[in-house]
């Protein structure tokens, strides 16, 4: 049985599914940016499958796979660093005791 | 046939590394199970004939992120502990699977219009040509330049001793 574009789209599906389990039942604000970037990453096989099977010649997926991953390295740079910051100055980092702007 | 065993393997590897991920006590054996997932990644952009990114993938995610997390899970002690998951686990698991099962049943019933051409191996001149060359991605780049310096600074000044 030859692997075609759905074959691609379901594993994606799949990953991000997993990832946004994960970001919305962890507690871990660390293993919440962690289902984030399994979410990314099933963004960008979407995005590569297309690129290869609709528009083998244009590489234009490839080119927003490449934009996705400097946004992620930003985002966990900046996530990590907040994790930090908050550790630091309330001594956890449990998604459900930083509530401070809580209404 | 090479191809079919290589991406259900890389298949099968990544779903299983991923759920490992979401569903381990233990936060650094889910980090490490991350980068597994992230190799699998890599290979599956390999079997889709994407050379570049496969490099770029191992490079950023393997080499840059996930070392990235593993400071950050020794940073807060809270190894221990773990990370158990909370009080919103059934919604969650309702969630995701109500938003695959809509994403399979509309992928599987549209009808892609798959172009028959064999596709362009290597992608490095080609992506190159596209990022720089003229009539490309150029001002993307020069945002996507402005965003990491922002992020960089951001992150040495949210982490700097007061």
């Amino acid at each position: 049985m030859a692997i075609g574009l759905e074959h691609y789209l379901v594993l994606s599906a799949l990953l991000f599914s997993i990832g946004l389990y994960g970001a919305f039942a962890k507690r871990n604000a660390i293993a919440i940016l962690m289902s984030i970037e399994l979410m990314l990453n099933g963004v960008n096989i979407a995005m590569v499958a297309f690129s290869r099977y609709i528009v083998p010649l244009m590489l234009t997926g490839q080119v927003f796979a490449i934009f996705v991953m400097v946004v992620a390295a930003a985002e966990t740079a900046v996530g990590l660093a907040i994790v930090i910051t908050i550790y630091r100055e309330r001594e956890t980092i449990d998604a459900t005791r930083i509530n401070l702007l809580k209404w | 046939m090479g191809l079919v065993i290589a991406f259900w393997v890389l298949a099968v590897v990544g779903i299983a590394a991923a759920l490992a991920v979401v569903l381990l006590r233990d936060i650094f054996r889910a980090a490490l199970s991350l980068v597994l997932c992230f190799l699998a990644v890599a290979g599956i952009y390999v079997t889709l004939s994407a050379d570049f990114l496969a490099a770029v993938q191992v490079l950023i995610y393997v080499g840059a992120i996930s070392v990235l997390i593993i400071l950050a899970i020794m940073l807060t002690r809270e190894v221990k502990r773990g990370s158990p998951s909370g009080r919103l686990r059934v919604p969650a698991l309702v969630v995701a699977i109500l938003f695959l099962g809509t994403v399979v049943f509309a992928l599987v019933n549209t009808s892609w219009r798959i172009s028959s051409v064999s596709p362009l191996v290597p992608t490095t001149a080609a992506i190159g040509g596209s990022l720089f060359g003229e009539g490309g991605f150029i001002l993307p780049v020069e945002i996507a330049a402005v965003l990491l310096l922002a992020a960089v600074v951001g992150a040495i000044v949210l982490v700097r001793e007061k």
